[in-house]
């Protein structure tokens, strides 16, 4: 840098006031509960692909309520977020097809569409006596084999879903860290993390063997996740904005000690955790891996989020 | 026709005019801007030179604020400007994430993004822009750089070789140029900004994006209340120490 000898440092004397964080905590809580809305349909279809619906009674109608519950926190703090909630259905009205932002509000929007479609027949499939004389209840019960038909229509649909805020983020220009192919594969472990713990703590009871799969998901997610933001934080030489944006951060700080909290309780402790009950079945202490893994995950997202925000561009 | 900006930085005196002119007559509320003019020293002292960089929008050719709104309230008029419709916004401030210049706000006033707009206001009904006209060093020169007889392209090509725009490497194809410009002017990480040491007043960060006196609820609630006269001078809202304190309010 230039700016390293004395002859040609350059001090900026008068400037305006900089903005600070612009997406803040509710973008960070957004992508988390989107995190785990998709995360949990791809993992239970894993499951449902290796094991009987037997063994996981209570899969079919837990996995779409989980789903739409934490669909529908993304899409109301994706609303909150805007300046002019209301105008969010300039979105549908005029849609600008090269923004990630459209592409993937309208398909998060198909997406929750069906997993409450989803949700209402298992849930109306699991409790047959539930307003069993109620006109919508009889129509949602007789198209029952809607569920099983959507579901690898939906299990697809859960992929670019949860992979649209990466390219929202390689659209950041103005935020290199984020411009990365690694951004993609850190939001499908995201998924797949968040998608095995929130399934974990309905598996009580459910087959052993279901059980250990579900370690086994959360133990390979919490590893590659940990292994991609540990290539991103020492070895990102792509540009002189993202080196600086973590040379800010490995200069110690508050977000250092926020990246290093997500990396050892919300990986490296899950990661051991989730091996060792694959052996033992000890559901506690998968619960417990389940829950570190959950908060580790939304704070290794705020610290990503939040950095290169912290950087001067003009 | 294809309009551009250049900026003779030999000629800049950093007298601001063309800040207060652009505040005025796009009315930009206090605490944001749309131009700024900014003072660098370069060098150690005794052997030291300000320099002064005009920044404002660069209306690239393949803008990345218009390729994320998701709305298109940003859009390309056919004189190459990039132009904001802050009718349509709707405040998710992707283009300030997107935009690698830092040139877009988000107006206080309205909660909507806005940003230079070469003053399309005036060019429609023949005009020069604002900053322009009231440059006394002409040093802001504006034109249609697809005509090769206009001042701004003779300029360029008076000037072959010393011509920059702001982070080629960004493939954002600015039609913004300066002259006259080098590293320690034009790239914001080879200039330090430390805190506190400035000429008149520390050097701060935006407490708020947008309203400050707007919580999420009142954003919901913003189309059934009466309006209300706002207190322009409450937007002067910095944060000297914290950086990110409005996250407190959820980011904005």
């Amino acid at each position: 840098m230039e700016n390293t000898i004395h002859a040609t440092q350059a001090i900026v004397t008068l400037d305006v006031a900089l903005p600070g964080i612009i997406w803040g905590w509710m973008i960070t809580l957004n992508m988390w509960a989107k995190s785990v809305g998709t995360g949990v349909i791809l993992v239970g279809a894993f499951l449902l692909y290796r094991h009987k619906k037997e063994e996981m009674p209570n899969l079919r109608w837990m996995m779409p309520l989980i789903s739409f519950i934490f669909l529908n926190i993304f899409l109301l703090f994706t609303l909150a977020d805007l300046h002019h909630p209301y105008r969010m259905v300039n979105i549908f009205l005029h849609p600008h097809w090269t923004s990630a932002i459209t592409v993937g509000a309208w398909m998060a929007s198909l997406f929750t569409g069906l997993i409450t479609v989803m949700m209402l027949i298992g849930g109306f499939d699991a409790y047959p006596d539930f307003r069993k004389n109620c006109g919508i209840a009889k129509s949602v019960r007789g198209i029952s084999p809607f569920y099983e038909k959507i579901f690898p229509f939906v299990v697809f649909l859960a992929i670019p879903v949860t992979l649209y805020t990466a390219i929202i983020m390689a659209e950041s220009s103005a935020r290199e860290l984020w411009q990365a192919p690694a951004e993609v594969m850190q939001m499908m472990w995201a998924a797949l993390l968040a998608g095995s713990a929130a399934l974990i703590f309905i598996s009580g009871s459910w087959s052993k063997e279901s059980r250990r799969d579900l370690a086994l998901v959360l133990a390979i997610a919490t590893f590659f996740s940990f292994m991609m933001y540990m290539g991103e934080y020492f070895f990102s030489f792509k540009s002189a904005e993202a080196e600086a944006t973590l040379a800010y951060v490995h200069s110690g700080g508050e977000y250092n000690v926020e990246f290093w909290f997500a990396m050892v309780l919300g990986f490296i402790v899950p990661f051991f955790l989730a091996v060792s009950t694959m052996k033992s079945d000890n559901k506690t202490l998968l619960r417990f891996a389940a829950i570190l893994a959950l908060v580790g995950l939304y704070m290794a997202k705020d610290v990503w989020l939040k950095i290169p925000q912290m950087l001067s561009l003009s | 026709m294809k309009l551009g900006f250049l900026v003779d930085l030999n000629l800049c005196m950093g007298c601001k005019g063309c800040e207060v002119a652009c505040k005025v007559e796009n009315e930009v509320p206090l605490g944001t801007w749309r131009l700024r003019v900014k003072y660098i020293d370069i060098g150690t002292f005794p052997d030291t030179s300000r320099s002064f960089t005009p920044l404002r929008c660069n209306h690239c050719e393949s803008a990345p604020c218009e390729r994320i709104c998701p709305v298109s309230a940003l859009h390309y008029l056919e004189n190459g400007i990039v132009n904001v419709d802050s009718s349509r916004c709707i405040g998710c401030a992707g283009c300030m994430m997107a935009c690698p210049y830092g040139a877009i706000y988000m107006d206080p006033e309205t909660n909507t993004a806005d940003k230079c707009t070469y003053c399309a206001h005036r060019i429609e009904s023949g005009m020069m822009p604002a900053c322009v006209v009231v440059c006394p060093v002409q040093a802001n020169i504006f034109g249609d750089i697809d005509d090769d007889t206009s001042h701004i392209s003779q300029y360029i090509m008076e000037h072959q070789g010393a011509v920059q725009v702001r982070k080629p490497e960004k493939h954002t194809i600015p039609k913004h140029f300066y002259v006259g410009g080098g590293n320690q002017t034009l790239n914001p990480l080879a200039q330090q900004r430390l805190e506190g040491y400035s000429l008149f007043n520390n050097i701060t960060h935006l407490k708020h994006i947008g309203n400050p006196h707007e919580s999420v609820i009142d954003r919901f609630t913003e189309p059934f209340r009466s309006e209300e006269k706002l207190d322009n001078r409450s937007f002067m809202d910095f944060d000297n120490n914290a950086h990110e304190s409005h996250e407190e309010e959820g980011g904005h």
